[in-house]
């Protein structure tokens, strides 16, 4: 879909089959049926002015200051899990990277492939998701595109959704900024994304009311961008590799170690008991809702309180110290009162989780 | 979480670590074996060597299914999926990673085409063979006494259901088997491994019972207490080691008391007993030939073989060159003795099958406790003066 594939008038052609049609190899083959697609699907669903222009590209001015980007492709299975979809995920996602920038995310773009036989319905409960999600999240998707491939091709739906977004004023937070003294605080909960979707796997299922954590932070971020202001280091949402990963990132990308405390882990106790059952560490499971933040330890308790007062951050905690380590590691006191590292994870835990 | 969050209380591991400083003898060095990879795992996840005194050694013991598998072996799974198109091979997730002969792995030949996949138990390679009937499913059967039944389940219910197209390539082995091979190498040997006392396997004793270890206590004089794979756990069963040598006895206690009896799940047993008969001997990585120490089909389910059905052949085959998983196994040396540990073998690209599976103990090393070095260090000069004043 681009939004020159819009035609005025349309709109009273060959209607969808939303309840019991499938996708068609000329849903993406450029002609009517694709235009019905984009139409009566992708168009209302997302609806706004700079999709309606109506051209192959969304024209926008240029806002004042530092600009983000970012994209990011969405192949998660199953399609459908608790606490969301690959539609309210691709769009989580994507303005959650911008938020961790420190931006106020603008603007979205949308691209489809979609497999052939990929029923109708499932598709529309996809599209409203992401109209949804886009909503909540004060971004609007302005352009995109849809491919269609043979059957057996794709997996459903694979999501690719790129982004833009202004730079809060004042705030300057990026991977390299984490000095020893820092405090690390976490969001909330950890695991909740990947426990909620591992639970949902063929082959892997046990009975779980675990919802994915899935939400966009960019409201959380600019509570803690007024609370903490240039005092906010580093931002970053833990998602593949979880926590652990994340922190191992940061710590090379800073040249400094971090030093954990297992016993402020916030976990909750189902995913505590999926990750014994299964054998993870919740530090390496995924999350969607979530972000990591490093902030001066002079306004780490205020930034806790201003993140405690956010819905997304009710659980939020401060989770350990950035620390000199010319080896940097990421390190943690168990709850028994050792020394361990936490590691990235090694090879796959499970495929495709996002 | 019940039954988890008491076994991992900071105030009673304090507690315990203390009742350990105060009574470990300074005068004398605790060589403590843990047999089992769980409790490998476990002790640097936790940290418990953060608590321990400085003379109470923590050796680490062959108890890692996917690490003691010979290469031979491995490499017979990968020639069966090579040279049979029709088969399925159905596998653990880790024993996919283990380098066999030529540095290949399953994942390597699932890559070029063979059909090898990753499952959580056997019901999952049953579901497997109903859903495609038209191939043959071998189950990758590894593991100690803990997955012996499951195991013979499977075969029970392929029969019950004439499941003509499953089978199983069967790798338990034993552990009574392999603590055994460890404590009969000859003093005079320079293989032999100083252990004072065993931390017992958890799972293992669940199936086999506490009474299976006895010939430790009775014909080698060496304590085992079997303890449960918690962090507190592991402490406290190492207190009962040490009042246990404080006070010269050698006897099979039992701290896992929420799970273990003397004489284990006889059900289990009997069904292991029903499905499976003692091989003459079986070639285990780092112990080598090891006389009635792992499972093969009987006879009566000989059927269900897929080393008779594929007509796999055992070749004797040799490691990567420098990697030291054998006496890593053996307890002889510790992972960071190895040359390769670290630096050519990391858990993304292991040379050994000790530094592939989460049990192994290198992967724990590697993992948990890369920052212990200095740690080690001590430790050895301190082996080592303790050697030395010995001798004298």
């Amino acid at each position: 879909m681009t939004a020159g594939e819009f035609k005025a008038g349309q709109r009273q052609a060959r209607r969808l089959d939303l309840r019991s049609g499938r996708v068609e190899m000329n849903h993406g083959a450029g002609g009517r049926a694709m235009a019905d697609l984009v139409d009566l699907l992708f168009r209302q669903a997302f609806d706004n002015p700079l999709l309606n222009q109506a051209n192959d590209q969304a024209r926008f001015s240029a806002p004042q200051g530092d600009m983000v980007m970012t994209t990011d492709s969405f192949v998660i299975s199953p399609l459908f899990f608790p606490g969301g979809n690959i539609g309210s995920l691709a769009v989580h996602g994507t303005v959650n990277d911008l938020a961790m920038g420190g931006a106020e995310p603008l603007y979205l773009s949308a691209g489809f492939i979609l497999e052939e036989g990929l029923p109708l319905a499932d598709l529309a409960r996809i599209v409203e998701a992401m109209a949804a999600a886009a909503r909540e999240a004060g971004v609007q998707i302005v352009t995109g595109d849809t491919k269609v491939v043979e059957r057996g091709k794709g997996d459903g739906v694979f999501i690719n959704t790129t982004g833009v977004g202004r730079v809060l004023p004042g705030i300057r937070v990026s991977g390299e900024l984490a000095r020893p003294g820092d405090r690390v605080l976490v969001s909330g909960t950890i695991g909740d994304h990947g426990v909620a979707v591992m639970s949902q796997r063929q082959g892997l299922a046990f009975a779980t009311e675990l919802l994915s954590d899935s939400a966009a932070l960019n409201g959380l971020v600019a509570t803690m961008a007024e609370c903490a202001g240039p005092s906010l280091r580093v931002l970053r949402d833990p998602t593949r590799g979880g926590v652990a990963a994340t922190l191992n990132e940061l710590a090379h990308q800073s040249a400094v170690g971090v030093q954990l405390h297992e016993s402020a882990l916030p976990v909750r106790t189902e995913v505590r008991g999926a990750c014994e059952l299964l054998g993870l560490d919740p530090l390496t499971v995924a999350n969607e809702g979530k972000l990591l933040a490093i902030c001066e330890a002079s306004v780490a308790e205020p930034l806790l309180a201003a993140m405690q007062q956010h819905p997304l951050g009710v659980n939020a905690a401060i989770i350990g110290e950035v620390i000199e380590d010319p080896l940097q590691l990421v390190r943690m006191t168990t709850a028994i009162g050792g020394e361990r590292v936490v590691d990235w994870l090694h090879g796959e835990q499970l495929p495709r989780i996002c | 979480m019940k039954y988890v969050d008491e076994f991992r209380d900071g105030e009673r591991a304090r507690g315990l670590a203390r009742a350990l400083h105060a009574e470990a003898d300074p005068g004398r060095h605790y060589r403590l074996m843990e047999f089992c990879g769980g409790h490998t795992h476990a002790v640097f996840r936790y940290g418990v060597p953060d608590l321990l005194p400085d003379n109470i050694e923590l050796i680490h013991g062959p108890g890692c299914p996917v690490c003691v598998l010979p290469i031979g072996r491995l490499d017979m799974a990968i020639r069966l999926v090579e040279k049979h198109p029709e088969v399925i091979l159905a596998s653990y997730g880790d024993m996919l990673r283990v380098p066999g002969s030529g540095r290949r792995t399953l994942l390597q030949a699932r890559a070029d085409g063979a059909d090898v996949r990753m499952v959580y138990s056997v019901s999952d390679a049953l579901a497997l063979a109903r859903a495609n009937p038209e191939r043959q499913m071998v189950f990758f059967g590894i593991g100690f006494e803990t997955t012996t039944p499951p195991t013979a389940l499977g075969i029970l219910e392929a029969r019950r259901s004439g499941l003509e197209n499953f089978s199983v390539f069967c790798n338990h082995v034993l552990t009574p088997a392999a603590m055994g091979a460890i404590l009969d190498v000859p003093e005079t040997s320079a293989e032999t491994v100083d252990i004072d006392g065993f931390i017992g396997p958890s799972h293992v004793s669940v199936i086999i019972g506490s009474g299976a270890y006895r010939f430790c206590a009775d014909a080698h004089h060496k304590p085992v207490v079997i303890a449960g794979f918690e962090p507190l756990d592991v402490l406290q069963s190492l207190l009962m080691l040490v009042r246990q040598l404080n006070e010269g006895r050698a006897e099979v206690e039992n701290q896992y008391i929420r799970a273990v009896t003397p004489t284990g799940n006889e059900r289990a047993q009997a069904i292991v007993d029903d499905v499976f008969t003692l091989r003459d001997s079986f070639e285990w990585r780092g112990l080598g030939q090891i006389p009635h120490s792992a499972l093969g089909l009987s006879p009566d389910y000989a059927e269900f073989d897929a080393e008779r059905r594929f007509d796999m052949a055992y070749v004797a085959a040799e490691g990567t060159k420098g990697c030291e998983c054998p006496a890593v196994l053996r307890g002889a040396k510790k992972p960071v003795d190895c040359k390769l540990f670290a630096t050519a073998c990391t858990p993304e690209n292991p040379l050994g099958s000790c530094m592939v599976s989460d049990e192994g103990a290198c992967a724990a090393y590697f993992t948990y406790g890369r920052f212990r070095q200095d740690a080690l260090e001590r430790q050895q000069a301190q082996r080592q003066a303790h050697r030395e004043a010995r001798e004298q």
